[in-house]
């Protein structure tokens, strides 16, 4: 088993995600986004960041990097993609995800611990969870207020494709609980096929007890028994 | 050859920008003004080869996300 990480010029949690990674125990790359292929991966990983210092708009420059063609190709034949913050503005940008992420309601950048509740644990992503469970996760973004139109949420809602919400200690979606304005206080979603994840908040750097938490395993739990399983089948 | 890309945030879509400006202006001490939104102005310079279809597929494809904003293109001969 083995994941890439794709270094975009900006990307400054690529480290973070590798170290998570290989304390884990999977084989794990740094990719540069001038590669032209990423097909020997198994998992591959958008970081967060500022690729291209959010020129026009985040993610906008970065989805036309010589590697994109091949993310978009591999995520496509259903290999796993994840995309965390900077990554998740990627994926909405190549079409990987719908939706967009803009500036978040009171501009503030939030850089803080939140909740959020997982909405379907069904997923390649959240298996390791319950429905129901929340989690204790960083954030730390200045454009993170997920939008789209209303036939797109309710396609969503209705494939299960919202994997996580923000949410109070208790698990209730409060707009108190919404650190960016998000609609319907959307923190992640996946793709129809379920091989592509993005989110906000950073799972990497909840993954060792000395940063505050560890529930950013759940995610990395699910994805590595996900791809056990099928390389067993 | 040149040309102009105006982009918007849709008007369905929260400018959080436009409402802080907004608010500066009424600090400032213009009271009347009843809103502010802030976009962008990208310039291109082209030879003439470029036919307004492909112009208008760069706008949607990298200066603007559909999802989000609207755009008009102007170009000035």
């Amino acid at each position: 088993m083995k994941a890439a990480v794709i270094r975009f010029p900006g990307s400054n949690c690529d480290q973070d995600c590798v170290l998570a990674l290989r304390e884990l125990g999977v084989e794990t790359e740094f990719v540069w986004h001038k590669e032209e292929s990423v097909a020997a991966y198994d998992l591959i990983v958008l970081p967060g960041g500022f690729s291209y210092g959010d020129y026009l708009r985040c993610g906008a420059i970065a989805r036309f990097s010589p590697v994109m063609r091949s993310v978009v190709q591999e995520a496509e034949r259903g290999k796993f993609v994840l995309g965390i913050c900077n990554g998740f503005q990627i994926l909405c940008e190549a079409h990987l995800l719908p939706g967009a992420l803009v500036r978040n309601r009171d501009l503030h950048f939030r850089c803080e611990h939140v909740r959020v509740r997982v909405e379907n644990f069904t997923t390649p992503w959240t298996n390791a969870a319950v429905t129901g469970s929340v989690l204790n996760l960083p954030i730390a973004h200045g454009e993170g207020s997920y939008v789209a139109d209303a036939a797109t949420i309710r396609d969503l809602t209705r494939q299960r494709q919202i994997l996580l919400r923000y949410c109070d200690a208790n698990g209730a979606t409060t707009a108190a609980a919404n650190p960016n304005g998000s609609v319907e206080n959307i923190a992640g979603i996946c793709n129809a096929a379920r091989n592509v994840f993005g989110l906000m908040p950073h799972p990497e750097r909840a993954c060792d007890a000395r940063l505050g938490s560890v529930d950013g395993r759940v995610i990395f739990d699910s994805i590595l028994a996900e791809l056990a399983l099928r390389k067993t089948a | 050859m040149k040309a102009k890309v105006f982009v918007m945030p849709k008007r369905s879509v929260l400018d959080p920008q436009g409402v802080a400006v907004r608010e500066a202006i009424h600090h400032h001490g213009l009271g009347s003004v009843k809103s502010a939104r802030v976009g962008k102005l990208i310039e291109l310079e082209l030879d003439g080869s470029e036919s307004e279809a492909q112009l208008h597929e760069l706008c949607r494809d990298l200066l603007s996300n559909p999802v989000i904003e609207d755009y008009e293109l102007s170009v000035e001969k």
